[in-house]
């Protein structure tokens, strides 16, 4: 909210600069955003009155007129505008004088015409974004004057950012009140005397929902002029708080609404049926609004209406029917009080803010309304003349806030804030505050005033009582509280522990956005119930990822499209589902390489990477558990990888990985120029493990046999590996595969493996006839199980 | 024969010295004191010679044979020497050629950073706790004390799933689950992404928020500023480094204070990331409101607390001077890699 700094200080003039007072609110909670000059930097724009117009002989559309700024000599100049005229007062701007943006005005020829200066718009003068020709001045201007001093602009309008809790502070009064309060100044009253009714016209009101609107005060007011122009300093106070003039009753309500912080309505009496009905809307009721729209409301909303239709939307926005025109002169002023509970959230709910649902929303006094209207009244009069009504009032005293008394107490303050005041301190806090208080033993009972909604418990005032001593001038301390050992099990694989393991081995870590494109996610996922956003930013950010797949293949297209071929990249976060309608949110850890397996460097042929390569990425962290014989790989589809080269990788039976080379359709659809290798693994399939558990090694020797065996390409390496580990031969300390080979010398349809079986034994050095035993055996078992065979 | 043995070892010395290689000089070894070498020749022909002269005969080709024997071993020393010398220089490499294999990878900042921030508060016995992120409106909103229609939902542009599901707009959220589930005292750090629908140059419809809870017999807002000053400090690694508290309203604090840091680029002088005024703003905190501890059953006389939440992402480019939040989420290993 916007307020002209003068119009504060008529209120209330503590001895500080503007800067001083910006901070001031600031460090109280109304957060200052922006300061800034009334107008923009001009000088030596004076009011000037034409005195005569004559037509330029060689333009047409060009005027020479005669123009006295109060000096001994009339000035010539030469003017385009077409509302000028013999008699009219302008803003003018002699030789010398500089406008907005440097401009410079010099003694001039125009079409062979001497100008000795420039008559003004309001644009020109940095009054509106836009005019429509010259500002033309009230007739009482006076000539000679400087433009700055007439319009007052030597001002600052300042904008405050208010938290919703402070409704109160919503009006020059309600800020000024706060700037009392901290500087310890009492405010020059707002004298408002009421307005004696010199006609007996009334004009019934009829409130059918008394909690919705415990007051309503109406009054008639007849034969305003409706041409009547708004005083300049009225429009001037409009304009500085972002409010157009339109029209005086108008004009009037905006003020007395910045002023007070009161939101009225004027209707045009000549279109109103018989009476006001203050009710709740009918289904489907449509109202047409001021601002041409048209709501469609129900029962929750409340509504003005008369004998026939709903006519207003309570609180938020005037009907365009019941408006006031140009040609109104009989108009029904309206001041109430709704419930902030009836108000709240309807405006946003038909995608609307208003000036009036704003502070009706946050809480006004419901005292105010009676001085609101004879202040709306007296200016209106003033403005526009016409005669009043005496004022209906329909009030509800039982559905009225109510202010309930809240204990204060000294210890709790002590307790919350950590230090302690003076009572006669906090009294005087409380008393600038408005609040009503009466000492109790160890505190006081607090009463707020009517126009403070945010005070309802004791945290409240101790709240006040820090914010206007200040929060940085509390002491500030360290906590004390009981050392306590911060539980961390030893077999807890953190999220921290995997990120360092996959930095180390070569990864970036990359963050990307939950909500994903529907189609990448179709693409790589088309079975998954994906949840939706009901209201996303875009198409593109509308569903949640069920893999991060979808985000990481989106950072590689970014940096293949930028040069960078080598992409190592993995993330931890959530992938999200729906099963039964039940949401899954499952943290993941998921990473993607492409590209080649090492930077660019000599003496190593490049290479790209491939499946094994990620594997090894993924055995590693695996291996992190210290629990690697729980885990094993299954060669699995999965609609995004490549059918032959994907697996699942398996926890003690259950599925916690997927694995694989992304399928070759869909890296060309996405244009990503190499192969891109793909892991995702579940966060809790891996992040419990085990304590070591130290075995004694063995004084004796190992020995090492190799055998090459000959299988069918059916049979995985996997599941000989399996045949093996499940013989539980003791013995056998480890098994490795260190080549294998198809072609020359073995049968189509087949392929060698060479093995490394190491032997040991804990108790006694191993003979060759007990090594060919135990190898013997394995022989005999692989080739019951798999058909292996000795390679000639 | 005196001679003879000087004119032997003569011819041998000059045959070692002529000799440039292990295998000639082996040669020479065996021409001279090999079996049938001329020194040795020499030792077997003693016993021609007259017994008196036997003795002195004996001991000068003994003689002749230790000396030609170390000038062998001397010469051989020499060649392998030089050898080696020969091996080694033909082995240098340039050791300024760039090391081979994996390189290592990094960290996001983000994450660089909300380790930082957890590792202080672990150190202070704060632990982490964490939630989900698809909340529902009670643990968002309600048990937070901020009912429907109130008007701070209108301050979180909230993402909606349906009416009762939304994807949570602050990780308060998880105070309210850890405080339900257990009993105080509490001392809670908890990070992660939180999401408005907000997109421009200033914000991103996903950032990271990291919140902190301490919940104690008698905790105040002072001991928040020391928290929070204390930390901004480490963080900063700026010993003077200066806050303020602004007033301010969250539903789930009172009193509520939004925290500001003194810029940490122009130290208060101002400067384009400060808009002039010399501070920035890092994050919102309080002192939890009563209804809030009520919510989860805590005693509200009993137990005081604070609460704060900090703007990671903020904290990260203001510590790594970042200055496009765009570059954030984008993934661009040129950006990445800068945080290795
Ligand atoms: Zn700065």
């Amino acid at each position: 909210m916007k307020f002209s700094e003068q119009w504060i200080r008529e209120w209330v003039n503590p001895g500080i600069d503007t800067a001083t007072l910006a901070e001031q609110l600031t460090m109280a909670g109304l957060e200052v955003d922006s300061i800034e000059p009334a107008a923009p930097a001009f000088n030596n724009i004076i009011i000037g009155q034409v005195l005569s117009v004559s037509k330029h002989p060689e333009a047409d559309k060009l005027n020479i007129c005669q123009v006295d700024v109060g000096q001994t000599e009339n000035l010539s100049i030469v003017c385009g505008a077409s509302n000028v005229a013999a008699g009219v007062k302008v803003p003018t701007a002699i030789v010398g004088a500089i406008l907005p943006g440097n401009f410079k005005i010099k003694k001039a020829k125009l079409r062979g015409i001497e100008s000795f200066g420039m008559l003004c718009s309001a644009k020109e003068i940095g009054l509106a974004e836009a005019a429509d020709g010259l500002l033309l001045l009230a007739e009482d201007a006076p000539v000679g004057q400087d433009v700055r001093e007439y319009f007052q602009l030597d001002d600052q309008i300042i904008e405050v950012d208010f938290t919703p809790n402070r409704g109160d502070c919503l009006s020059v009064a309600g800020i000024s009140r706060e700037i009392g309060v901290l500087n310890n100044q009492a405010l020059s009253p707002l004298v408002i005397e009421p307005v004696l009714p010199t006609i007996d016209d009334t004009f019934p009101i009829e409130v059918q929902v008394p909690s919705d609107c415990p007051r309503y005060l109406g009054r008639i007011i007849r034969n305003i002029d409706p041409k009547a122009a708004t005083p300049i300093w009225m429009q001037e106070r409009l304009r500085r708080a972002g409010l157009r003039s339109l029209s005086p009753t108008v004009d009037v309500t905006n003020y007395v609404l910045l002023e007070l912080g009161q939101p009225m309505h004027a209707f045009d009496l000549a279109k109103l049926d018989q009476k006001i009905v203050v009710r709740r809307a009918n289904k489907q009721e449509k109202i047409k609004l001021l601002d041409d729209s048209e709501i469609t409301a129900d029962e929750s909303v409340l509504v003005i209406a008369d004998a026939q239709q709903a006519l207003a939307f309570a609180g938020v926005m005037g009907g365009l029917n019941s408006s006031v025109t140009a040609k109104t002169s009989d108009i029904f002023l309206e001041c109430a009080f709704f419930n902030p509970d009836t108000i709240r959230g309807k405006a946003r709910r038909f995608g609307m803010q208003t000036d009036s649902s704003y502070r009706f929303e946050r809480g006004v006094d419901y005292t105010l309304q009676q001085r609101a209207m004879e202040r709306a009244t007296q200016l209106i009069l003033a403005v526009a003349g016409g005669q009043a009504g005496p004022v209906s009032e329909v009030l509800s005293e039982a559905d009225l806030p109510t202010r309930t008394a809240v204990t204060l107490r000294q210890s709790r303050i002590k307790r919350v804030l950590g230090f302690s005041l003076e009572n006669t301190v906090i009294e005087n806090y409380m008393s600038h505050l408005g609040m009503q208080w009466q000492p109790v033993d160890d505190g006081w009972k607090v009463t707020a005033p009517a126009y403070r909604y945010d005070i309802a418990i004791e945290a409240d005032l101790i709240e006040e009582v820090g914010r206007i001593y200040g929060y940085n001038h509390l002491p500030t301390t360290m906590p004390v509280a009981n050392l306590n050992f911060v539980a961390e099990p030893e077999a807890h694989i953190s999220a921290r522990k995997i990120r360092q393991y996959l930095v180390n081995r070569g990864y970036q870590e990359a963050i990307t956005y939950s909500f994903v494109d529907p189609e990448m996610q179709s693409l790589l996922d088309p079975e998954a119930p994906v949840v939706k956003l009901a209201n996303p930013i875009s198409t593109e950010m509308s569903v949640m990822r069920t893999t991060l797949w979808s985000s990481l293949l989106k950072a590689a297209q970014h940096n293949q499209a930028r040069q960078q071929q080598r992409i190592r990249l993995f993330e931890i976060g959530k992938r999200f589902t729906q099963i039964d309608g039940k949401y899954q949110q499952e943290t993941v850890i998921s990473g993607l390489i492409s590209g080649d397996i090492s930077p660019t460097q000599w003496g190593e042929s490049p290479r790209k990477v491939d499946f094994f390569d990620m594997k090894a990425d993924v055995e590693g962290l695996l291996a992190l558990t210290g629990d690697d014989d729980a885990f094993s790989f299954e060669a699995a589809a999965h609609s995004a990888l490549h059918p032959g080269q994907s697996a699942q990788i398996m926890r003690d039976g259950s599925k916690i990985a997927n694995i694989g080379t992304l399928h070759p359709d869909i890296q060309r659809k996405l244009d990503l120029n190499t192969p891109v290798i793909l892991f995702e693994l579940s966060y809790t399939g891996l992040n419990h493990g085990v304590v070591p558990d130290c075995q004694p090694i063995s004084k004796f020797p190992m020995i090492k046999r190799d055998l090459a065996l000959v299988v069918s390409e059916e049979v995985n390496v996997g599941t000989l590996f399996a045949v093996v580990e499940s013989m539980a031969e003791e013995r056998l300390q480890h098994m490795e595969i260190f080549d294998i080979y198809r072609g020359k010398g073995i049968a189509e349809g087949h392929k060698s493996l060479a093995l490394s079986f190491t032997l040991q034994d804990d108790s006694q050095t191993l003979t060759d006839e007990q090594v060919d035993v135990i190898i013997k055996k394995i022989l005999v078992s692989l080739q019951d199980s798999i058909g292996a065979t000795l390679r000639e | 024969m005196a001679i003879d043995i000087e004119n032997l070892l003569a011819e041998a010395n000059a045959g070692l010295a002529d000799a440039q290689d292990l295998q000639v000089l082996d040669d020479v070894r065996v021409k001279y004191l090999g079996k049938k070498g001329l020194l040795t020749e020499q030792l077997k022909a003693l016993k021609d010679v007259a017994p008196e002269q036997r003795k002195a005969a004996g001991q000068s080709i003994n003689q002749a044979k230790q000396t030609l024997q170390q000038n062998i071993e001397a010469r051989k020393n020499q060649l392998q020497q030089a050898l080696l010398q020969q091996k080694l220089s033909s082995e240098k490499i340039d050791v300024t050629l760039p090391g081979r294999g994996q390189v290592s990878g990094g960290l996001h900042p983000v994450t660089k950073t909300i380790e930082r921030i957890e590792s202080f508060f672990h150190s202070q016995g704060f632990v982490t706790a964490d939630g989900p992120e698809i909340e529902d409106d009670y643990h968002n909103f309600e048990a937070l004390n901020i009912p429907e229609s109130h008007p701070a939902r209108a301050m979180q542009d909230t993402f909606y799933i349906t009416e009762k599901y939304l994807l949570r707009t602050q990780t308060s959220s998880v105070q309210i689950r850890v405080m339900e589930d257990a009993e105080p005292p509490f001392r809670i750090i908890s990070s992660g992404r939180v999401y408005r629908c907000d997109f421009d140059i200033t914000h991103t419809p996903m950032f990271h928020q990291v919140e902190g809870l301490l919940v104690d017999k008698d905790i105040s807002f002072a001991d928040l500023k020391g928290t929070l000053l204390a930390f901004m400090r480490e963080f900063f690694e700026m010993d003077d480094l200066q806050l303020r508290f602004r007033p301010s309203y969250f539903p789930f604090t009172e009193p509520s204070a939004e925290v500001d840091i003194q810029c940490v680029q122009c130290r208060g002088d101002g400067c384009r990331i400060c808009k002039n005024t010399g501070w920035l703003e890092v994050g919102g905190c309080g002192m939890v409101h009563p209804q809030v501890l009520k919510n989860v059953g805590v005693e509200n006389e009993e137990y005081t607390g604070y609460a704060f939440g900090m703007g990671a992402d903020r904290l990260a480019m203001l510590r790594y001077g970042i200055k496009d939040l765009r570059m954030m989420f984008e993934n661009d290993l040129r950006f990445l890699s800068q945080f290795n």
